[in-house]
């Protein structure tokens, strides 16, 4: 085992699979040897993969994303960076009409195996066009698939699934997690899409959370061991696919929901999450259950509005102990 | 320039036009019969555009197409059965019966797939241009779209990205002159597609895109420098619908006198009539083709007609590719 941060792992990711596959490519804005990416994912990889396979772009996201498809139905498998989540919006089309419908429309021609990496989540105060959490859009679109990694670990071997899998993967990279240091193993390794992992165990309240929030439910889990109560934390870790088993075990073992996301609430991630649980197992509920979400409101730009709108531990403590 | 195509491809090709044209005469009168579900777009009058660019291509070369698309995939090889079944959604059709008329692909054949999303398909046709370049092989790609594409984003953007990576890519602008209802000159002030190559570095031409052979030999140059990666082009084939844009749109916006000259430059008969002082059709050579191409597509519409509809529950496979990626390369 060795520490390393997100950033470190997700490079490492992309580095491997690179060695391993020369279908593999990267195409985005600002990833090559001039900047390394906004975020320094892609630092270092164009000095050893070369120009022609880590390809600096125009800014143009709707041309990064259909290039991406195009090339993944002709063979290759693009790994496409768009610098900010915000800016998907700027190749919804790609995104959810082309790369999503392909395989379908085509009646299953064709696979797209395009990984669509990208940051989302807020907390370093740039605001309403790079600050939001849009997993929700991507996990409303069939045919995409949706990784939410929240650990080095889970990163790198999501990434290396999405790399090597055969669908168009809306890969969720949250911009705090990128210094966020873990453990992974030195060889090999995967995780499947649609596992979740338990987090931190428990039998009192069951969090379900993902990227970040998972950081925060843990913490709370932990604060609240201290005053007696156990609180298990699950993360998806993929939205589509949902590990909607795990997600009913872990209820059926607490009878006790508090689903935590950094999506605004309404038809969010959050909302999904519940709606599956009431269907499937609302017997097993001994309360109501509850969400912690952001407001629907834009995201704001001043540290007390910022600090004010993304879920805290606060809030989260809060939410568990209403319905003890 | 005609020493530089043989009397078996010049026959094939009108052939091919022939063919489209029955065809999609056979789609008009299958919906008015209520065989046909949703709507069409018909490719009768545009016949020289599709034909003369794929004339240019190898089988394993790449094209993508619009909502407009039934005559791209037949001059690109596609089989009439299976396309007339799709577009009557039959479980035996291309796509199953998922598609439809605008939403055609023969993988098998470089046949990429018609998008229906105006101006979609020319950033995909960069990135197959880009798949091509970075397996280094001699394959080219042909981009179908209107000029009313033009006007998108992603004209802009997928066209420049070409131009800056030297993309074996050939964009083929048909412009028919109406964006549904909407005439060119209500949307733009140019009168030439083509003249937008120069904002992107990159060779453009514009040609009557009525006569199969200018349509061809203005492609083969593009497909050429393509092919000895010598970058993008531009072909601007101005050409015309005979029907309207959808169903029974009369497309009553078109001048009666606009559409007259149009018809008069009916590319089959122009190309007929040329090869027929060549001494390479014959009036009796007409007249049997003519009934090869009708029969061709009578047992098309036999097959759909008798093929079965998709089983209700087939509509929630192929969301998801389980297996390793199978594309076309």
């Amino acid at each position: 085992m060795k520490e390393i941060t997100t950033r470190d792992a997700l490079r490492e990711a992309l580095q491997e699979e690179m060695q391993r596959d020369r279908t593999v490519f990267l195409i985005g804005e600002d990833i090559g040897r001039y900047w390394g990416g906004a975020f320094g994912v892609t630092r270092g990889l164009a000095e050893e993969f070369g120009d022609e396979r880590v390809r600096d772009t125009p800014i143009s996201e709707s041309a990064i994303i259909g290039v991406g498809v195009g090339a993944a139905i002709t063979g290759m498998r693009p790994v496409a960076e768009i610098m900010f989540g915000d800016l998907t919006a700027l190749a919804m089309d790609q995104i959810c009409n082309q790369a999503a419908k392909i395989r379908y429309m085509f009646g299953g021609q064709a696979a797209v195996p395009l990984v669509i990496r990208t940051p989302f989540g807020a907390g370093v105060n740039i605001a309403s066009h790079h600050s939001q959490s849009l997993e929700a859009w991507f996990m409303h679109t069939p045919g995409l698939q949706v990784a939410v990694p929240s650990t080095p670990h889970d990163a790198k071997g999501l990434l290396k699934t999405a790399i090597r899998g055969s669908n168009p993967v809306l890969f969720v990279e949250h911009k705090l997690l990128y210094p966020v240091k873990g453990m992974i193993p030195e060889e090999d390794f995967v995780f499947p899409f649609g596992v979740a992992d338990v987090k931190h165990e428990g039998s009192d309240v069951s969090i379900v959370a993902t990227l970040f929030m998972v950081h925060k439910a843990l913490a709370v889990a932990e604060q609240l061991g201290k005053e007696g109560i156990s609180v298990e934390v699950v993360d998806p870790r993929t939205l589509a696919p949902l590990d909607e088993q795990a997600i009913l075990k872990t209820v059926r073992k607490t009878g006790r929901l508090v689903v935590v996301s950094e999506d605004c609430k309404t038809a969010g991630v959050s909302s999904e999450i519940v709606a599956m649980v009431a269907e499937e197992a609302l017997d097993y509920l001994d309360a109501p259950v509850k969400r912690v979400a952001e407001p629907d409101t834009p995201l704001p730009f001043s540290p007390t509005l910022e600090k004010f709108v993304v879920p805290d531990e606060k809030r989260i403590a809060k939410a568990v102990k209403e319905i003890l | 320039m005609l020493s530089m195509v043989d009397r078996a491809k010049l026959l094939e090709m009108y052939r091919q036009m022939l063919t489209i044209r029955f065809f999609e005469e056979k789609v008009f009168e299958l919906y008015g019969q209520n065989l046909v579900p949703g709507t069409i777009h018909l490719y009768a009058g545009q016949e020289a555009v599709a034909v003369g660019v794929c004339a240019n291509l190898r089988k394993d070369d790449y094209i993508t197409s619009t909502h407009r698309g039934h005559g791209h995939c037949i001059a690109k090889g596609a089989r009439l059965d299976k396309t007339m079944a799709e577009i009557l959604g039959r479980k035996t059709g291309y796509c199953k019966g998922k598609g439809g008329s605008m939403h055609i692909a023969d993988f098998s054949i470089g046949m990429l797939g018609a998008t229906a999303v105006v101006g979609a398909g020319i950033p995909i046709a960069a990135g197959a241009a880009l798949s091509i370049k970075l397996r280094g092989t001699d394959q080219v790609v042909a981009c179908f779209f209107g000029e009313g594409a033009s006007n998108q984003g992603t004209f802009h953007e997928g066209i420049n990205l070409a131009a800056v990576w030297s993309l074996p890519a050939v964009f083929v602008c048909e412009n028919n002159l109406y964006a549904m209802g909407t005439r060119q000159s209500r949307v733009m002030l140019i009168e030439n597609i083509a003249d937008r190559a120069k904002a992107y570095g990159i060779h453009g031409v514009a040609v009557d895109g009525n006569d199969v052979l200018a349509v061809f030999e203005a492609t083969r140059e593009a497909v050429e420098r393509a092919r000895r990666d010598e970058g993008p082009a531009l072909v601007e084939c101005k050409t015309y619908r005979h029907k309207g844009h959808s169903r029974f749109d009369p497309a009553a916006y078109r001048p009666k006198q606009e559409v007259e000259k149009w018809l008069r430059k009916d590319p089959i008969a122009l190309f007929q009539t040329r090869l027929l002082d060549m001494g390479i059709l014959s009036q009796a050579t007409v007249e049997e083709i003519a009934q090869e191409c009708r029969q061709a597509v009578d047992e098309a519409t036999k097959f759909a007609i008798e093929s079965p509809f998709p089983e209700p529950e087939e509509a929630l496979e192929d969301v998801y590719s389980s297996g390793e990626s199978a594309s076309a390369q």
